[in-house]
């Protein structure tokens, strides 16, 4: 670990009526570092999301961000200490401007106490940080990309519009609900240096994903989750080499396959 | 850090957007402007030719009927459409605005128009008060809650035998001149018409969109969502409020009638056949709902099925949709 | 004592308003705000029977009560289906086809107070000091035999359980072969033939009046928001609270003060319990 933990999961449990959910999951993220936490599908790793972000109160057990304790609290407050997450499922405003979408947050408290500019409320001054927060993201200003209709945009840079939706509250952590998911190849491999470049920037990242292998790329560590209980914990080379998670993901020829090309 | 010639050339690229963003257009044709205008132009003359036109005072009545029930309809399409809150008791608003305009009035003595304005803002904040509770919770807490409020108050107000009981308050100040009477209400109409098409346009306008669209991604953001339903509510609700205000000037009177259920369910009907989402649509549906229930006023309380049976095609369109 | 009696008969008064209301939300997730005028509509039809067509006592009670089971049911049929599971529309359909047959009723000339239902059993007796009429002791009978009644039915019949499962997870229920649409029309029609019930015992209290089609309309939805929307256990434990605290300001405040009551119940329950007093937790949340 980089520094000190940024964030604290301790024995979160959640049951919704009789079935559980998250048993008992416990770990800490290091300031800086990129978390990866895998799982098969139903193994709660969204569960475990919605209870950090507040989303979800947890039926026992403590989040602690920077030491202080966040169990429970509603989502807009976590988010507005800058603790943030994308959404799979993204829902933009498609028949605006890309830039537009960036209204909603650049409006929020954090966005105004944080943001560099004189939060008077001009829209002028909101669509240009937009703009440029998009940019910097990717979004060519040259070509006019920001500008175009959200609709006409294909997944990859809807994916970077959502991280862009974090990065608009000045973010100390972004939790990233499967960013390579929906993606080709080619849109995966530039949004591997994206993500480089937003740990260098001093972001720490958690990142839910269901691709391996570019996974494995980017994480410092990686967390696999089973059931709704944490299965192992460790550098990637550690976790692929666990039988426990070769069995967990079934196809154990994937997992050896994604082992020889990591 | 961008330097200047950096700083320049993002400038330079973002200034046609901005021109258009910030509405100023620069190169338009006549049509366009007619196009953009002209709807307005007929929409703001029209309202303000009627009274000028209409000679029958019965009529002229009218007209400042349907302004008060526009301005109901306004509201119930700003906080249906806009901000994702279905009030299904209009009449409330209505009655809060009326009592309040009265007590003003006839006990502390305020002339006419300050009694309407301080029923306005007054109403405004306590309707958002004893609506608050509902506000964190799903949408049909919210309907369920409006629907009832009037109700509730109305056999309260008969029960306790306050604020007038079942005979009402009498003897309310009655706009100074005939002439004000109309122009007054179809004025703040219009004001408040596109002063709320104005909001909508706006980034705020565009959060409680958000609040209505995706609310998820207005928390995750950092904001309150309780918040900004609020003050979303304190704006329809002062219309509202405003309207009771008037009607009771008017009249010069108010009784628990100010809560009945026509001021509920006519703003409903209109949005639906108006156009809702238009914020005009509504003021249109008034228009034309109206004067068919004063027509209409003959068969009684039957009007008030005939609204409710109005509103039946759009519901049945929108389950397809 | 008397307060123990007159609240009892106002909570199973209330119960009995509400059941109806309870039971269709509960098993097809539909709030039906035309529970009040159904209400009304058995009284007018028994009413109608009774005195028009000249039919025995037993038999319009019986025919009232059938008759607004159908109608709820074709309502539900022809109108609702199209709507189902879009909540705020079926607030404002059933809202519509209330204010259709209330209003419709007055406008047909049920106005006024002169329409009465005579009560099934005349006379009274004494109960610790306080004449109470036999009617109002059947009310209460027949309460408790209803709750006891559905209790049983819903946790021991086939059907029965087959309707609370469909409360409890729509979805499973439908993989398991229980057709929702099917059962959501029993549920309404069950509903309405509570409703009626309710009217055939508390009307001849009083008389038939347009403008208890609200009343029980808001009363109706003051317990079950209290007790939870969906929650058949928390109506009726609701109806009590709110039954007991309507008979005692009635008695320490004065009588007018029972709608503040309830108006005041559902103010509270969303402040500090939205869920209601057996509601889930989940029922509050928007689902996105």
């Amino acid at each position: 670990m980089k520094g000190g933990p940024i964030l604290q999961i301790q024995e979160i449990t959640k049951t919704f009526g009789g079935i559980i959910a998250l048993n008992r999951v416990s770990f800490e993220v290091g300031e800086g570092e990129i978390l990866g936490i895998i799982g098969p599908n139903g193994s709660g790793k969204t569960t475990t999301v919605n209870c950090i972000t507040g989303f979800v109160k947890p039926s026992s057990g403590r989040v602690l961000f920077r030491g202080k304790e966040i169990t429970g609290k509603p989502p807009h407050k976590i988010a507005d200490m800058g603790l943030t997450r994308t959404f799979q499922i993204m829902r933009p405003y498609f028949s605006l401007p890309a830039y537009k979408n960036l209204v909603i947050p650049l409006f929020s408290p954090r966005a105004r106490r944080t943001g560099g500019w004189r939060g008077g409320g001009r829209r002028g001054d909101r669509n240009t940080v937009g703009i440029d927060i998009l940019e910097e993201i990717g979004f060519e200003r040259d070509s006019y990309v920001p500008f175009k209709v959200t609709s006409t945009l294909p997944t990859g840079y809807l994916k970077r519009l959502e991280l862009a939706r974090c990065l608009a509250l000045k973010p100390e952590l972004i939790i990233c609900d499967e960013v390579f998911s929906g993606l080709s190849m080619s849109e995966i491999a530039s949004m591997v240096p994206l993500i480089e470049r937003l740990q260098m920037s001093g972001i720490t990242l958690i990142m839910i994903e269901h691709r391996l292998r570019e996974l494995f790329k980017v994480a410092d560590r990686v967390l696999v989750l089973n059931f709704g209980e944490k299965l192992v914990e460790g550098s990637a080379a550690e976790v692929m080499a666990d039988p426990r998670v070769r069995e967990a993901y079934f196809g154990s020829e994937k997992v050896e396959e994604v082992m020889r090309h990591a | 850090m961008t330097t200047g010639t950096q700083q320049r050339r993002k400038e330079r690229i973002d200034r046609g957007i901005k021109v258009r963003t910030e509405g100023i257009y620069a190169l338009m044709s006549w049509r366009e402007l007619a196009y953009l205008i002209l709807p307005r132009f007929v929409i703001i003359v029209g309202l303000l030719i009627l009274p000028l036109v209409i000679f029958d005072m019965y009529w002229q009545r009218v007209i400042s009927i349907v302004c008060i029930y526009a301005l109901l309809a306004l509201s119930f399409d700003f906080l249906a459409h806009h901000v994702g809150l279905v009030s299904l008791g209009g009449a409330f608003f209505v009655g809060v605005g009326g009592y309040l305009s009265a007590v003003l009035n006839s006990v502390f003595g305020f002339p006419a128009l300050l009694s309407i304005a301080g029923a306005t803002v007054i109403g405004g904040i306590i309707c958002t008060l004893l609506l608050l509770p509902c506000l964190p919770l799903r949408g049909v807490y919210f309907a369920i809650v409006t629907l009832m409020y009037p109700l509730f108050m109305a056999r309260v107000i008969e029960a306790l035998d306050i604020l007038g009981g079942t005979d009402g308050i009498m003897g309310i100040d009655s706009l100074p001149s005939a002439w004000m009477e109309q122009y007054f209400i179809i004025g703040m109409l219009l004001l408040f018409l596109f002063g709320i098409r104005r909001l909508v346009n706006t980034d705020l306008g565009l959060v409680l969109r958000a609040v209505k669209d995706n609310d998820q991604a207005v928390r995750a953001s950092g904001m309150n969502i309780t918040t900004y339903k609020a003050f979303a509510v304190c704006i329809a609700s002062a219309i509202g409020c405003f309207a009771g205000a008037s009607l009771v000037h008017i009249y010069m009177w108010a009784g628990i009638s100010t809560f009945a259920l026509d001021f509920s369910v006519l703003p409903i009907a209109a949005t639906v056949i108006g156009g809702s989402g238009t914020l005009v649509g509504p003021v249109i549906g008034c228009l034309i709902l109206v004067p068919v229930s004063e027509l209409l006023r003959d068969f009684g309380t039957l009007r008030i099925v005939f609204y409710s049976l109005s509103c039946w095609p759009s519901l049945s369109f929108a389950a397809r949709g | 004592m008397d307060i123990l009696i007159y609240g009892t008969i106002n909570s199973v008064a209330l119960a009995l308003y509400a059941l109806g209301f309870a039971l269709v939300y509960g098993i097809s997730r539909l709030p039906n705000f035309a529970h009040g005028a159904l209400y009304v509509l058995s009284g007018f039809i028994a009413w109608s029977a009774l005195n028009i067509l000249g039919i025995n006592h037993l038999l319009s009670i019986l025919l009232a009560i059938a008759v607004t089971a159908i109608v709820g049911s074709v309502i539900y049929q022809f109108f609702l289906i199209r709507i189902r599971g879009m909540e705020i529309s079926e607030i404002i359909a059933t809202y519509a086809i209330a204010l259709a047959i209330l209003e419709g009723l007055r406008w047909g000339g049920f106005k006024g107070m002169t329409y009465t239902l005579p009560p099934f059993i005349e006379g009274s007796a004494t109960i610790g000091g306080i004449s109470v009429d036999y009617q109002r002791l059947l009310t209460v009978g027949v309460g408790a035999a209803l709750v006891a009644f559905l209790w049983l039915f819903t946790h021991k019949t086939r059907i029965g359980l087959a309707l609370r499962g469909m409360a409890q997870d729509e979805r499973a229920a439908l993989m398991l072969g229980i057709d929702s649409d099917v059962m959501a029309v029993v549920a309404m029609g069950l509903g309405s033939s509570l409703a009626a019930l309710s009217a055939m015992l508390l009307l001849p209290l009083g008389n038939i009046v347009v403008e208890s089609g609200y009343n029980v309309l808001i009363l109706s939805i003051a317990v079950c928001i209290v007790g939870g929307l969906g929650s058949w256990a928390g109506a009726v434990l609701a109806a009590f609270i709110i039954g007991f605290a309507q008979i005692l300001t009635a008695v320490y405040l004065g009588s007018h003060y029972q709608m503040v009551v309830a108006l005041l119940a559902i103010i509270l329950t969303l402040i500090f319990k939205p869920s209601g007093i057996f509601g889930q937790q989940k029922e509050l949340e928007e689902r996105v």
